[in-house]
């Protein structure tokens, strides 16, 4: 809380509009004492605190649309609801944290911090993640973890079809079923050092769950240089 | 007696020509289709197949080396704040970090600053040495985001998201394992030495509707300040032009399959797309009928390569050009004096284009940091802007025989055409004729 004041801040978008919220939040730098903030009748409206720099508490009560949190840079954003596309799209660092379900490409591109979804995420998400920690308490949807870099994904439920097609070097944990691999995805050990990551991203997550009952996926590395007697893998 | 049988001369087909049959041994051979850079080679409907009238009777022209010609130009000023403001209506078309080297980078950047006009980033994200000697810097947002950082979005003077290329509309990105160097694979957050593609949709937008929330979403990251552009590839201009206005952008730039390519299948670039000539007046009619024409900004982009293919451009309704390939050339891709390298590699200078092996004997298009030491930025610089400056000079002096104190005053009422279809594509009467196909009735010479 801001030394300055005895509550904390409150933006209204209903009152400011997401332009006025986001302008407030974007003012903010790493010297803030208003450290503290509540984004009240979001409305599932769009690119509510998104393009975030401070090191601040963003805490949004209710539902939002696409790309809330976007690019988010150490800023700590809590969602009390369920997000639309592309929460936390980009992230570069900080926390994303939603307590709801998360629509498609959750974490798309994300290069750090940590996004969690307490309930579901959709298709795609971690989409082309290039270094983010992503944990969803539920299911992912199809073509998740899609042409994945880096960083690992945490799945604790089911994931959809074609996971981690095309994946990179990022690591995926799933504890359910998977519907299918997508193309050079393959099941890989659990070594004693995933477990322990595992163990540390739950943590992180604050989601409880046994790193033993996990699978753990990642690239099988065939597809990394074009070969033609791969052509039918694509 | 025998007589003598005279034999035939041995005739090639004109369909399996020595390249088709090249091609073919080459596929049987190496089992990978052919991949290069550059534009379509063959020979396409172009801004060559038209005229200017000049002045006549009825139209007199301004003085050569007295009269004002005004060539400037603002991008971006249907939203942002801060729109693009350029001494000349010629700019520099987005090319990758990764497909050309860091020193062709900041030659592109050098040059561009001098003639008054912008860089533009590529896939892969800005380099410092671009910024820093960039005066107006486009960032691009691509489908990979590979590098795609929110405080280089800020630094940059306006944002361009890539939807296609003119040279491979509907493809990706290639960066081949050879040019990925320890750099490039940083910046790109991939291991080194592998395949990079470039995906070619965006990961988290799909359609006109959600592409507008994308462009809020970057407008409230950079504060409403910086100008969006809009990237297409020459595929339905007509509805994409209008959609893309419907999204919000500010400019669109519109790439037409002439349009060169880092690195991308041969049978891409030679089939896939619209010849730039055929772009131009469709999404013009677009924007006109949405009271948009010079509200939002067109940049025309694939084949500009000198003055008198930007004053074509800017005559049938475009408000800038974008120059890729010809600016490499500046800087002295496939310069004859390197030929005996070329000869090494099995092509001529003139032809090379295997631009995604990274041997470029000019050091360009290469991540070879022997080579690319051969590149000097600001000499390059320098030539870019001395060829910039020729252009726009070519183009005054088109415009001023038409009697136009703006380039901008050109209309494609001071055209003719050349062939048929070039009238039918440019909208413009066949030369000596009445006659502009597809339209009912005559116009008047
Ligand atoms: C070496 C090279 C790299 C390119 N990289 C990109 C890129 O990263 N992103 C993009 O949108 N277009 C890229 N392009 C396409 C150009 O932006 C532009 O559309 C094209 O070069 C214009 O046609 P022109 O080469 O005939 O001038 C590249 C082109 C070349 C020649």
């Amino acid at each position: 809380m801001g030394r300055g004041r005895l509550t904390m801040p409150e933006l209204d978008v209903r009152e400011i509009g997401v332009r006025g919220v986001n302008k407030a939040l974007m003012a903010l730098d790493d010297s803030t004492n208003d450290r503290n903030w509540v984004v009240r009748s979001p409305q599932g409206q769009h690119s509510i605190a998104c393009g975030l720099t401070a090191p601040i508490d963003v805490v949004i009560k209710g539902h939002v649309g696409f790309y809330c949190a976007g690019m988010n840079q150490q800023a700590n954003v809590t969602i009390e609801g369920h997000a639309g596309v592309g929460v936390g799209e980009n992230m570069m660092s900080g926390r994303v944290h939603v307590t709801g379900n998360a629509s498609e490409s959750a974490g798309a591109t994300a290069h750090g911090g940590l996004l969690v979804i307490e309930g579901d995420a959709s298709s795609r998400c971690g989409i082309s993640m290039k270094g983010v920690d992503i944990v969803v308490g539920g299911s992912v949807g199809h073509m998740s973890a899609f042409m994945a870099q880096s960083g690992h994904l945490v799945v604790c439920g089911d994931a959809g079809d074609a996971l981690g097609d095309s994946i990179y070097e990022a690591v995926l944990f799933v504890r359910g079923k998977v519907e299918s691999l997508g193309a050079d995805c393959i099941e890989k050990e659990m070594r004693p050092e995933h477990l322990a990551k595992l163990a540390e991203l739950l943590q992180a997550a604050g989601i409880e769950a046994a790193p033993s009952e996990f699978r753990r996926y990642g690239s099988a590395r065939k597809l990394y240089n074009f070969d033609i007697d791969n052509v039918g893998a694509y | 007696m025998a007589a003598h049988t005279p034999t035939t001369t041995p005739r090639k087909s004109a369909i399996f020509d020595d390249y088709t049959l090249s091609e073919i041994r080459r596929a049987a051979t190496t089992g990978i289709y052919d991949i290069r850079g550059g534009g379509s080679k063959r020979r396409l409907p172009h801004f060559d197949d038209l005229l200017f009238l000049g002045a006549s009777i009825s139209r007199y022209p301004l003085e050569g080396y007295r009269e004002r010609c005004d060539t400037s130009v603002v991008l971006g000023t249907r939203f942002a704040s801060k729109p693009i403001k350029l001494d000349i209506p010629i700019t520099i078309a987005g090319m990758s970090f990764g497909s050309l080297s860091a020193q062709a980078k900041e030659a592109l950047g050098r040059g561009a600053t001098l003639a008054g006009t912008s860089t533009t980033t590529g896939d892969g994200g800005m380099t410092p040495e671009e910024r820093g000697q960039s005066k107006t810097l486009i960032y691009q947002y691509l489908p990979s985001r590979y590098g795609m950082n929110p405080d280089d979005l800020r630094k940059a003077d306006a944002i361009e998201v890539v939807v296609g290329q003119g040279a491979k509309p509907g493809g990706g990105g290639m960066l081949l394992g050879q040019k990925i160097s320890d750099r490039v694979a940083e910046m790109r957050d991939l291991p080194k030495g592998i395949d990079q593609r470039s995906a070619c949709r965006h990961p988290d937008w799909t359609g006109p509707d959600d592409l507008e929330i994308k462009i809020n979403e970057l407008r409230e990251i950079t504060n409403w300040e910086k100008p969006i552009y809009l990237k297409i590839g020459g595929t339905r201009p007509y509805y994409d032009t209008a959609l893309a206005v419907k999204s919000g952008a500010d400019v669109i730039v519109l790439d037409g399959m002439q349009g060169g390519t880092a690195a991308t299948q041969e049978v891409f670039i030679e089939h896939v797309g619209l010849p730039t000539l055929a772009c131009i007046r469709p999404a013009v009619k677009a924007l006109q009928e949405l009271g948009m024409h010079r509200k939002v900004q067109l940049i025309i982009s694939g084949g500009i390569r000198n003055g008198a293919d930007v004053a074509k451009a800017l005559a049938l309704g475009a408000d800038a050009v974008s120059i890729g390939t010809a600016a490499m050339v500046a800087l002295g891709d496939n310069d004859p004096i390197y030929e005996e390298e070329y000869q090494k590699l099995g092509t001529t200078a003139g032809a090379y284009d295997d631009w995604h092996e990274g041997r470029d004997p000019a050091g360009i298009s290469t991540q070879d940091p022997e080579l690319a030491k051969r590149l000097d930025p600001v000499l390059a610089g320098r030539r870019l802007a001395n060829y910039l400056k020729v252009m726009t000079l070519e183009a005054q002096t088109i415009a001023r025989a038409c009697g136009k104190s703006h380039l901008h005053n050109l209309e494609p009422e001071d055209l003719v055409a050349l062939t048929i279809e070039a009238a039918a594509m440019a909208q413009v009467p066949l030369a000596g004729t009445d006659w502009i196909p597809g339209r009912s009735g005559s116009t008047e010479i």
